[in-house]
């Protein structure tokens, strides 16, 4: 898993509550058996029309928009537990989604693949969301060690939550795996000796 | 202070735990398909480790099946590839695969609990958010990305924080007509999509307490639609007798010490839960959707509510629907009886009971499409298949089918379907799909008459139910 520390960027505003997981990336496109190219598939039908024509009006394809933070309405990340979903995302380009409220396997889909899902206040990201949406050019600011987010050059500033595990898991790069097999033994042991 | 049915669970499994982190939690069963599974297999391989636990997986072959001539290759090319993997990485892995046309194939929610692989007690994962269906076992029973399908498979653990409790509460009678897919459907209208984020919730009270587990099963499937990552309802008599003599069920007197410590599993009197929610059996009724999350939901017999979001009018947008409108008379042209949600036999005994004698409206195609091989074939031995022929209706074969729509079963754009599913999201059932969520018994009314109507009204819901 990549390292994640730092990372001031613009940010792309998808200013929509319960993006679950489906417009995320559509169910067609769960086929493929290696995690690769997801992301020209992600929101594929609110990018896209019917008929594969660009649809303009969608904030993915206005050009003014850029950058690898993506902020998202309320309880972003709902419905079905593809992995699919984080791996479209961060295959697009984004390392960071900030929301106000996250679907819980979305979230640790996301911790395990290196995107990190930035949870504000209601009032922080209604700020962030008019602010970028006002100025293409606003940049934000996301530091995990301090788990702090802000606009930069300016007072904007909140601090965000996340479990101290899966904290030093994203700073080092680190995933489940390498803990779990590590403690083979133990596992090893309480097979022996359960009590169900 | 007493112990949740969670928590006793939960408690039982705990491997050891990280100071200020996650706790290991043991998986007993572990279910995969599929989809979200061949990424993991990879993942396993080029990291050079080996599959800890084969013996404790079980795989079929749902999501991206045809639901007609099975006994022929898969066409879609990318589909067949994807089976073939699953075989392969199963053979590979010595893992038991139901694969297509396998006796034993079907849906991973439906076939599981069928063969009693799914047992009170135990924990058990599979990349799927509608896991949640096992619940109705007194199981801890919930969805998994592909990375911790990675992790089962290479430790037969999961690396977890424990969740908050939740307790819904529903006593009373239910009225004629009022099925579980309408209680659950009711209270995720009442909590919206995210309350139970966070949470695992429990559900109590009488109206569980007198549900087939086919209606359990239900319930617990749809809990994931209120965020919740699981629910659970405590196993009883009605558990232990569905259990006894399937397939993998304990047999003899190991079955009889499993049940001793199943009676040990409900909640105690005095345990505590950080959210309660009570409800009145006698305030459902027959419940539809009207917009793009299953928290959309209203009384077959209210209107759609107004309100002023723009999140809530772009979902009305997409459903082409009006805030203040009612839906019935709404003309449908398709309707689809199946999904993990409501597959099994007593949801397509409810639907024939009332199709019986009638025929479905010229303007409806009418998929029924069986959670399994097993279902498929107790619809045949119990005549129902003859009373959906003679009414005009499709049954096909098992499968996920037009619930997510990866195979050929999909609604085209800008049509309603009336479906017994668990999303209404935009293009969950086809591209530009409308999706209205019920109950077997709203469909198949729906179905017959070509429009939505108040099944409340209808006197043959007293003959059906």
């Amino acid at each position: 898993m990549e390292q994640f520390k730092t990372l001031t960027s613009t940010a792309i505003p998808l200013d929509i509550a319960n993006v679950d997981t489906d417009q995320i990336i559509p169910a067609r496109f769960l086929k493929a058996t290696d995690r690769k190219g997801f992301g020209d598939h992600v929101f594929k039908d609110w990018r896209f029309h019917n008929d594969g024509s660009v649809n303009t009006d969608f904030v993915l394809n206005n050009p003014k928009f850029t950058g690898s933070i993506l902020i998202a309405g309320d309880n972003f990340g709902c419905g079905s537990s593809r992995e699919h979903a984080a791996w479209a995302i961060t295959d697009y380009g984004f390392k960071v989604v900030v929301s106000s409220f996250f679907a819980d396997i979305f979230k640790g889909n996301a911790l395990n693949n290196g995107l990190l899902p930035v949870q504000v206040s209601e009032d922080f990201l209604k700020q962030v969301l008019q602010l970028v949406k006002q100025n293409p050019e606003t940049e934000l600011e996301v530091h995990l060690e301090n788990q702090t987010i802000s606009v930069k050059n300016s007072e904007i500033t909140e601090t965000f939550e996340i479990d101290a595990y899966k904290k030093t898991c994203m700073i080092n790069g680190y995933d489940d795996i390498d803990y779990l097999v590590n403690n083979k033994k133990l596992i090893e042991a309480f097979e022996a000796q359960k009590t169900y | 202070m007493g112990k949740t049915l969670f928590d006793k669970v939960w408690d039982a499994h705990v491997v050891d735990s990280i100071a200020n982190g996650p706790q290991i939690l043991y998986i007993d069963k572990h279910l995969i398909h599929e989809v979200t599974s061949p990424q993991a297999f990879n993942e396993l391989k080029a990291r050079n480790i080996p599959v800890f636990r084969p013996d404790q997986i079980v795989a079929t072959a749902d999501h991206n099946t045809p639901t007609q001539n099975q006994h022929l290759p898969v066409k879609d090319e990318l589909s067949r590839k994807q089976l073939a993997q699953l075989s392969e990485n199963c053979k590979t892995n010595h893992i038991t695969l139901y694969e297509l046309g396998h006796k034993y194939n079907g849906i991973v929610h439906v076939m599981a609990p069928e063969l009693g692989i799914t047992q009170p007690g135990m924990t058990m994962v599979c990349g799927d958010s509608h896991t949640s269906t096992h619940g109705a076992f007194g199981t801890i029973a919930f969805g998994i990305g592909t990375s911790q399908v990675a992790q089962v498979f290479a430790s037969q653990c999961l690396l977890l924080t424990k969740p908050k409790s939740l307790r819904v509460t529903v006593n009373g009678k239910l009225k004629n007509g009022v099925l579980p897919k309408d209680v659950i459907l009711y209270i995720i209208s009442k909590l919206g999509t995210n309350s139970g984020t966070g949470y695992f919730c429990e559900y109590a009270g009488d109206v569980f307490e007198n549900m087939s587990m086919e209606g359990r099963m239900t319930v617990c499937n749809m809990s994931i639609e209120m965020g919740a990552r699981g629910g659970m309802i405590a196993p009883d008599e009605t558990t232990y007798d569905y259990i006894k003599g399937r397939e993998f069920a304990p047999k003899g007197s190991e079955f009889d010490k499993k049940v001793a410590y199943w009676k040990t599993l409900a909640t105690d009197i005095d345990a505590q839960f950080d959210k309660e929610y009570v409800f009145d059996a006698e305030d459902i009724e027959p419940m539809i959707t009207y917009g793009t999350n299953p928290g959309m939901g209203i009384k077959i017999s209210e209107s759609i509510p107004e309100e002023t979001d723009a999140s809530f009018k772009k979902s009305l947008d997409y459903m082409n629907f009006q805030a203040g409108e009612s839906l019935i008379n709404k003309p449908i042209n398709y309707v689809f009886i199946g999904s993990c949600t409501n597959s099994r036999i007593e949801d397509f005994r409810v639907a024939a009971s009332y199709i019986k004698g009638k025929q479905k409206a010229d303007n409806v195609t009418a998929w029924l499409v069986p959670g399994s091989k097993q279902v498929e074939a107790q619809i045949i031995d119990e005549g129902l298949k003859a009373i959906f022929d003679a009414a005009g209706f499709e049954l096909r074969q098992p499968g996920c089918s037009a619930c997510l729509a990866m195979n050929d079963d999909k609604i085209p754009k800008g049509e309603y379907c009336v479906s017994t599913s668990n999303r209404n999201f935009e293009g969950r059932q086809g591209q530009g799909s409308r999706t209205i969520l019920a109950s077997p018994l709203v469909a198949a009314a729906t179905a017959v008459a070509g429009k939505i109507i108040d099944v409340t009204q209808t006197i043959d819901v007293l003959e059906a139910v």
